[in-house]
C-alpha cells in the first residue's frame, strides 16, 4: 500500500543522504521524496512517498527512526492527512489544441503562468492522483514537458510533526 | 582561568585522553601527521602501529569486544580510509563499540580529486552507526564526545569522525563537554512494564519453553542476569554464534549451539518450543533458516532487544520489549519472584525429556582412529590445555565453526570472532587486541591456512609488541568452507577452493622472530599445546601449523534456506 511518511531531521550536511542511501541499501520504494527546511532553520522536513506491505512500512519507520539525524518520524497513514504535490506542464497550444487547453486546465483548476505562440505552461496542484487525472486526461502529443516537485503532506487538525 | 589554546590534533589526543582511552590503532600518512606529531608529544595512551589499516581496525574492534570499552583506531585519508572499511563493516554488522578517526585533505581541498583524498564519509555511511565530518576546529572535542557516546549506547556500534588536515592544525580552546544530549537520539533502556508481565505468564504457563540467547547478551553485559532468570526457571538455553560464553556451555542447561551448524537437540527444540524467549538476538538467516518453515510449527515468542528495528523484522513477535537487555533481564528476576510459588515447574518436564532424548544422539560424535589430525580434536585439546579459559578469537571458515562447537565457553567476551559480516583475516588482529587488553591471559587464534594469510602482515606487529599469541593454524589444504559447499551442493567440483603453493608456515614464523611448530601426528596435538602454552615459551608467540585431515566436514549442518528440523548429520552420510 502507499504510504506518506513525514519525518523531522537536523538540518545537517550528508542528511539526506542517509535517508536515500536506507531506502537504496534496503531495497525499498520511493516515489517522491522531498525536503526542504522548516521555520526551525535547524531542522529539515521531509516527505517520502513509498509502497509496501505493513510489515515493510514498519521497517521502513524504524529504520528511519534509527538514523541518528531522525529526530521524529509520522506514517502520515495512521490518520487523517493532506497531501499537495505542484506540477508544471508544458503543453501544445497552436491551433485547434488553444482552447482545449484552456479548457481542460480550467477543469482542474490550473493556472495558466506561461504563454508562447505555440505553448501554454500550466501550474496545477493538488493530490498527486490529482495531477495524475490531469496528465491522463491530455492527448500524450499535446505533452511538452512535465516537471513535479514530489507531495507534501501534513496531518489534519490536531495530528502535528513538531519538537 | 587562562583558556586553554592549543592546536586541532591536540585537542584530538586530549580528548582521547579524556575518554581514557589505553590504546590507539593505527597506521599514519600525510592527512594526519599533526595528529601523530601530538601522539609523539604525550605518553597518557599507547600507539600500537599496525601493519594494514584493516588490522588496526580489527584490533581495535578486538579490544572492544574482549573488554567492553570503545576500541579507537587512527588512519590516513584516501587509501588509509578505504583500508579500513572491512574492518568497519566487520564491526557494524556485529555491534561492536568503537570510534574510528579518519585524516581528510585540507578543507579547501575537497571536491578537487586531491592527492589522497577520497569521499569517506561517504564510503562508510551504510557500514557505521554514523559518522562525522569536522569542519571547525572548535566542533573537534564535542564531535569526539558525541562520537564515543553514539558508539558506546543504546545498539552499539562504529563511529568514523573525518578531520581535515588544516583543522587539525589550527588553534582553538579545549572544552571538553562533560555530558551530552541529543534531541534526535535517546535509547530506550527500560523494558516496558506491562509487556514483562506479559512476558512472565507465558514463559510460566509454557510447557515446552527454549530460550535463544544471542550477541546482545554478551554485548549488553547481561550474561550473569540472563544465567541466574534461567537458573530460577530451569529452563533449556542455546545460543547464537555470536552469544556464545553468554550462558556458561558446561551448564546440564544448554542445549549447545543453534543455527546451520548448531546441534540437533537445539535446533529440534528451537523448531518445536511452544514459548521462544529470544534475549539479544536476531532471528537472521543462519540462525532460524527459512521463516516460514521456523513459523510453521506455533509458537509464542517473546523478543527483548534494545534495537526496535530488530523486532519483528523476520520474524513476527508476539510480545516486544525493547530495552537494554540486562536492565529487562533483572526486571524479570523480580517480577518472577513474586510469582515463583505459584509456577509449576513440572509441566516442562516432558518437553524436557524429550529434548535430551534428541541430545541423545550426540551430534557432535566424530570418528578419530589415530591415523590423521582430526581438527574436533584440536580444539577439545585447547581447551583441555588453556582451561577453558582463554581468549579464542578465530577467522572465518570451517575452524571456526570447529572452535565455535568444541571449546566450551563458560563466560562472555572470550569468543571473539566475526559472525555477521563473516571476514577472513580478523583472527590474528583480534589476538592482538585480546593480548594486549590482557597482557597475562592465554589468548589462541584458531585459523585456517586460507584465512590467516590475510592479515599474516601482522606477524611483524606481535613482534614489535612482544605479544605471545598462540596461533593454531587448522591447515587443510583447502578453503574447507567452501569445499565442504561443493561437495555438498556442487557435485564435488572443487573450482578455485584449494590452497596451492603455501608457505612453510614454521620458517614464515621463523623469520618474523617467533616460534614455528608443525604438528602431523594426532598423539602429538596435545605435547605440542602444553609446550606452546607451557612456561618456556610463555612470552612467545608460537605459530601451530597443525597438518588436519583434509576431508573434515562440518556436522551438524543446515542447507542454505532449509529449515531448523532439516539438518544433515555426520550419520547421514
Ligand atoms: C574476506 C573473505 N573472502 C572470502 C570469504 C568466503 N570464505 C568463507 S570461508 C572461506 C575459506 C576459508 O578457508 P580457511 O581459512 O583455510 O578455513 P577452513 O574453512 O579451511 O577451515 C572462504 C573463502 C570470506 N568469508 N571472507
Ligand atoms: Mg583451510
Amino acid at each position: 500500500m502507499r504510504h506518506i511518511i513525514s519525518l523531522l531531521m537536523e538540518n545537517e550536511a550528508g542528511a539526506l543522504s542517509r535517508v536515500s542511501g536506507l531506502f537504496s541499501a534496503r531495497g525499498y520504494n520511493i516515489e517522491s521524496l522531498t525536503v526542504a527546511p522548516t521555520e526551525d532553520s535547524t531542522l529539515s522536513r521531509m516527505t517520502i512517498v513509498t509502497s509496501g506491505s505493513d510489515e515493510v512500512i514498519e521497517q521502513i519507520i524504524k529504520q528511519l527512526n534509527k538514523l541518528i539525524d531522525v529526530v521524529r518520524v509520522l506514517d502520515l497513514n495512521d490518520g487523517k492527512y493532506i497531501e499537495r504535490e505542484l506540477m508544471l506542464v508544458k503543453v501544445k497550444a497552436s491551433g485547434q489544441y488553444r482552447d482545449e487547453m484552456k479548457r481542460i486546465s480550467d477543469i482542474f483548476r490550473g493556472r495558466i503562468i506561461d504563454v508562447s505562440d505555440n505553448t501554454f505552461t500550466i501550474e496545477l496542484t493538488g493530490a498527486t492522483s490529482k495531477l495524475d487525472a490531469y496528465i491522463d486526461s491530455l492527448d500524450n502529443d499535446s505533452i511538452i514537458e512535465t516537471v513535479r516537485t514530489g507531495a507534501s503532506g501534513i496531518g489534519r487538525g490536531d495530528r502535528i510533526l513538531k519538537i | 582561568m587562562k583558556p586553554e589554546i592549543i592546536t586541532g590534533a591536540e585537542i584530538v589526543i586530549r580528548s582521547l585522553q579524556k575518554e581514557s582511552v589505553k590504546f590507539v590503532f593505527g597506521y599514519p600518512g600525510g592527512a594526519v601527521l599533526n595528529i601523530y606529531d601530538a601522539i609523539f608529544k604525550q605518553t597518557q595512551f599507547k600507539h600500537v602501529l599496525v601493519r594494514h589499516e584493516q588490522a588496526a581496525v580489527h584490533a581495535a574492534d578486538a579490544f572492544s569486544r574482549a573488554t567492553g570499552k570503545v576500541g579507537v583506531a587512527l588512519v590516513t585519508s584516501g587509501p588509509g580510509a578505504t583500508n579500513a572499511v572491512t574492518g568497519i563493516a566487520t564491526a557494524f554488522m556485529d555491534s561492536i563499540p568503537m570510534v574510528v578517526i579518519s585524516g581528510q585533505v585540507p578543507t579547501h581541498a575537497i571536491g578537487q580529486d586531491a592527492f589522497q583524498e577520497c569521499d569517506t564519509v561517504g564510503i562508510t555511511r551504510p557500514c557505521v552507526k554514523h559518522n562525522f565530518l569536522v569542519k571547525d576546529v572548535n566542533n573537534i572535542a564535542s564531535t569526539i564526545k558525541k562520537a564515543f557516546y553514539l558508539a558506546a549506547t543504546g545498539r552499539p556500534g562504529p563511529v568514523l569522525v573525518d578531520i581535515p588536515k588544516d583543522i587539525t592544525a589550527e588553534e582553538a580552546e579545549f572544552i571538553y563537554p562533560k555530558t551530552i544530549s541529543m534531541r534526535s537520539y535517546n535509547p530506550v533502556i527500560k523494558g516496558h512494564t506491562g509487556q514483562i508481565n506479559k512476558a512472565i505468564d507465558l514463559l510460566v504457563n509454557a510447557k515446552k519453553p527454549m530460550v535463544y540467547s544471542g550477541g546482545g547478551v554478551v554485548l549488553g553485559d547481561a550474561s550473569e542476569s540472563l544465567t541466574n532468570f534461567v537458573n530460577e526457571l530451569e529452563f533449556p538455553v542455546t545460543s547464537t554464534l555470536m552469544g556464545l560464553g553468554g550462558f556458561p556451555a558446561s551448564d546440564s542447561k544448554f542445549q549447545g549451539m543453534l543455527g546451520m551448524h548448531g546441534t540437533y537437540q537445539a535446533n529440534m527444540a528451537m523448531q518445536e518450543c511452544d514459548v521462544l524467549l529470544a534475549v539479544g538476538a536476531r532471528f537472521d538467516d543462519r540462525v532460524i533458516g527459512n521463516p516460514d518453515n521456523f513459523l510453521a510449527k506455533p509458537k509464542k515468542i517473546i523478543h527483548i532487544d534494545i534495537d526496535p528495528a530488530s523486532i519483528s523484522k523476520r520474524v513476527k513477535i508476539d510480545v516486544p520489549i525493547v530495552g537494554d537487555v540486562k536492565n529487562v533481564l533483572d526486571e524479570f528476576i523480580l517480577t518472577y519472584k513474586d510469582i515463583k510459588k505459584t509456577h509449576d515447574k513440572s509441566i516442562t518436564s516432558d518437553w524436557l525429556k524429550q529434548i535430551k532424548e534428541w541430545a541423545d544422539k550426540d551430534c557432535m560424535a566424530f570418528k578419530d582412529d589415530g591415523s590423521q589430525i582430526k581438527p574436533q580434536r584440536v580444539i577439545q585439546m585447547l581447551h583441555k590445555v588453556t582451561n577453558g579459559d582463554a581468549f579464542v578469537t578465530s577467522d572465518v571458515g570451517q575452524h571456526q565453526m570447529w572452535a565455535a562447537q568444541y571449546y566450551a565457553f563458560d563466560k562472555p567476551r572470550r569468543w571473539i570472532n566475526s559472525g555477521g559480516l563473516g571476514t577472513m583475516g580478523v583472527g590474528l588482529p583480534y589476538a592482538m587486541g585480546c593480548q594486549l587488553a590482557f597482557p597475562d591471559s592465554q589468548v589462541a587464534c584458531v585459523t585456517g591456512e586460507a584465512s590467516i594469510q590475510m592479515c599474516i602482515q601482522e606477524l611483524s606487529t606481535c613482534k614489535q609488541f612482544n605479544l605471545p599469541v598462540k596461533i593454531i593454524n587448522l591447515n587443510n589444504r583447502y578453503m574447507g568452507m567452501v569445499r565442504q559447499w561443493q561437495e555438498f551442493f556442487y557435485g564435488n567440483r572443487y573450482a578455485e577452493s584449494y590452497m596451492d603453493a603455501l608457505p612453510d608456515f614454521v620458517k614464515l614464523a621463523e623469520s618474523y622472530g617467533h616460534v614455528g611448530m608443525k604438528i602431523e601426528k594426532s598423539s602429538d596435538i596435545e605435547p605440542a599445546l602444553k609446550e606452546a602454552f607451557g612456561p618456556k615459551l610463555k612470552e612467545r608467540l608460537v605459530f601451530m601449523d597443525f597438518i588436519t585431515d583434509q576431508s573434515e566436514n562440518v556436522f551438524p549442518m543446515i542447507a542454505s534456506g532449509k529449515g531448523l528440523s532439516e539438518m544433515i548429520l555426520a550419520e547421514d552420510l
